[in-house]
């Protein structure tokens, strides 16, 4: 098991004809994903074809739902119509949505946010390099992938990652990798400030994975989701926790490339989050160099 | 985004919230018309301020010895001779550094008497994912001053995004501010005014701090004295109108710079540039870079998918920072083809030359033919294996003892 989705899960691509859609959804096809359709309107009935790979193409998330029976989407289209992909896999009943798309304005999130109140869809992202829960094969293959970490840094395994940033993840888990410390998931949440599944959820799920041992959680400055994170972890989360917060030498006041990474009114500091972090008993890394040797000394 | 506070004084007075009447004024004769045109009306004081994109400007010091970005006067004379020891002069707040910001525009407005001021804001509740109109008693200071000293001074009002503002919450607002009588329906309107502006401007922040209740000769009215808005970047695409409100005479010539090749490039004050791909990754080497004993000279995210002109680019913008004493590239290419890091560093160097130790960390797709590309260039740079070995390399470089390690990949 992993959290959210895992080998057997079939994924669709929103926007799988533009070429960063297309693009990943080559990527994934190679890691062995079950990318079982492609949504781009206007070009329902065309075929995406990749090496053996013959991919649908349909005008609408609901077709493409009905033909395929897939159960998650990974939306690629561009910031001005993102909003409307993810609602519309939300009414298509998807349980897991994955939107990469960066630049998303805020009001529209705020719509689409509640919009999803209460309904099973969860979204990840966006602005995010989406979730990959490795597989068996070599360089982690076979496993799942949506949207655009690179595959084969991961290896299977039992540490659950959740991260608002992308490379960072991927350096986190290039060190697992290398000292032999496979993932059971990898979440990357995003770095908007008005994300879907915040830090604190994605926790819930690894702390309930019977498959997830440990965790590593990757925060960074804005915001207060890691404190609240933070504040679940020291009630609830009987697992090792290791963590890393970037941003504590970022002046107040400005974004740092992610909307959702500044520090306002004095509120968000890489401090203050520290601070929770090892108040709830979660052993924060000095360093991004030393994320997985934080975890290790833990186990 | 941030904008002038006469700006956002016309897009708040646009959608029915009260503004003292004034102009902005490029010319000292200028604001001399407009303080006459004032007094005509009736205004028996004014107030001439400087329009920077910074706070404090009330109790800033000029380049030149002269006090205040905001000053009260009684005469068109007066208002002239404030106008003229602004423009053209350097303002240094709390909020400029030391370098302070050059006054281009001031703005010269009626200043009525004034008997409470308040505070309010609009701003985004990231935790509850909704809008939240803020308010407090306690106007005309630093409301996080308020926040920390008298946290029960401030009271906030959450928006639901479908709904939007709705007439009670203003009510509930207006009496807890203590704004009753013919000022509750003032209120009333100024919050919605106020909440439609963020919403339909798609603003980050609008706070008008002073919000005041004024004496007029008609009886006690509802004014925003001051006014800051920061838009929403992201959503500038949508609004052409409003994107033409940058004034990149506020922003570092190297910030706007990098903007055009769609880089994020953030000036600091250290000597350590770095080069790095994510936000997140370039934010943890500046942090990696402290922990080591340096202090990074910049952040600077080239993105995902870089291209090689993107990347000399970068090179170029970090190169133009006279404090650099050393460069700090830091890749860890998941997609990214690190090979495209290698030659656009290369072609930058070639253009530009190269003054002081490079040190280059590779990590991920294609790393071998990037290695490659950068021993075949013949530059001598400094290669590290770890992140944390190459913060260590790059703050020795930056101590002039860089050069025992230096070498080629």
């Amino acid at each position: 098991m992993a959290i959210l989705v895992g080998p057997d899960t079939k994924v669709l691509i929103q926007g799988i004809t533009g070429s960063y859609g297309a693009r990943h959804a080559q990527m994934s096809l190679d890691y062995g994903t079950k990318v079982v359709g492609g949504v781009t309107p206007g070009k329902g009935g065309q075929v995406f074809r990749h090496g053996p790979h013959e991919v649908p193409v349909f005008d609408t998330v609901a077709e493409a739902v009905r033909a395929t029976g897939a159960t998650a989407s990974t939306i690629f289209v561009p910031a001005a119509a993102a909003a409307d992909a993810i609602l519309e896999a939300a009414d298509a009943g998807l349980e897991v949505v994955v939107c990469i798309t960066e630049g998303i304005p805020v009001t529209d999130m705020l719509r689409v946010k509640r919009a999803l109140a209460g309904r099973k869809t969860r979204l990840v992202g966006p602005n995010c390099p989406g979730i990959v829960t490795p597989g068996d094969g070599p360089n982690s293959h076979g496993g799942c992938r949506m949207g655009i970490a690179p595959g084969y840094i991961h290896r299977k395994g039992h540490v659950g990652v959740v991260s608002r940033s992308g490379t960072l993840t991927y350096e986190a888990v290039w060190q697992l990798t290398q000292r032999g410390l496979g993932q059971s998931t990898c979440v990357g949440i995003g770095g908007d400030p008005v994300p879907g599944l915040s830090h604190l959820d994605v926790i819930r799920l690894f702390a309930e994975d019977p498959d997830t041992h440990a965790i590593i959680m990757i925060g960074e400055i804005g915001g207060s989701a890691e404190e609240e994170a933070a504040a679940w972890i020291k009630k609830h989360c009987r697992k090792p926790v290791a963590a890393f917060i970037a941003g504590a030498t970022a002046p107040p006041g400005r974004r740092m490339g992610h909307a959702g990474a500044i520090i306002s009114g004095g509120k968000g500091t890489a401090a203050a989050k520290i601070e929770a972090l090892r108040e709830a008993g979660v052993a924060v890394a000095p360093t991004p160099a030393d994320i997985a040797s934080t975890l290790i000394r833990l186990l | 985004m941030n904008i002038h506070e006469f700006q956002a004084k016309q897009l708040l007075a646009a959608r029915g919230l009260l503004v003292p009447p004034g102009a902005v004024c490029e010319t000292p004769e200028a604001a001399r018309q407009e303080a006459e045109r004032l007094l005509a009306q009736g205004a028996s004081q004014l107030a001439v301020k400087a329009q920077i994109h910074a706070g404090g400007r009330g109790k800033g010091v000029f380049a030149d010895g002269y006090r205040g970005g905001v000053r009260l006067v009684r005469t068109a004379e007066e208002a002239e001779a404030c106008a003229r020891a602004m423009l053209g002069n350097v303002l240094v707040t709390r909020q400029t550094g030391p370098s302070g910001r050059r006054v281009r525009r001031v703005l010269v407005t009626a200043a009525p008497e004034i008997r409470r001021e308040l505070y309010v804001a609009v701003l985004l509740d990231r935790a509850r994912a909704c809008p939240v109109v803020m308010a407090s008693t306690e106007g005309g200071v630093d409301i996080e001053e308020v926040a920390a000293h008298s946290p029960d001074k401030i009271v906030t009002e959450p928006v639901d995004p479908l709904l939007g503002w709705q007439g009670y919450q203003g009510r509930k607002l207006a009496v807890t501010l203590g704004l009753t009588g013919p000022l509750l329906p003032q209120a009333v309107r100024c919050f919605e005014a106020l909440y439609r502006t963020w919403w339909e401007c798609e603003a980050a922040l609008v706070e008008i701090n002073p919000f005041c209740v004024v004496a007029t000769p008609k009886g006690e009215t509802l004014l925003a004295i001051d006014a800051k808005m920061v838009l929403e970047d992201n959503a500038l695409f949508r609004h052409p109108d409003l994107a033409a409100l940058r004034d990149e005479n506020e922003e570092s010539p190297l910030e706007v710079e990098a903007g055009r090749y769609q880089l994020n490039y953030i000036k600091l004050d250290g000597d350590i540039a770095c080069l790095v791909n994510g936000a997140g990754l370039a934010m943890a080497t500046m942090d990696i870079i402290k922990h080591y004993g340096g202090e990074p000279a910049n952040f600077l995210d080239v993105g995902g998918g870089a291209n090689v002109e993107q990347v000399a680019a970068a090179f170029r913008i970090i190169m133009q920072d006279p404090n650099v004493k050393a460069i700090l590239v830091n890749i860890f290419g998941g997609i990214m083809d690190c090979d495209v890091i290698a030659r656009g560093i290369v072609t930058a160097v070639r253009e530009t030359g190269l003054s002081v130790p490079l040190v280059v960390r590779l990590e991920g797709n294609n790393v071998e033919a990037a290695r490659r590309t950068l021993a075949a260039s013949g530059l001598s740079l400094i290669s590290a294996g770890s992140m944390a070995d190459a913060a260590e390399k790059v703050v020795a470089a930056a101590r002039g003892l860089g050069q025992v390690v230096a070498g080629t990949v």
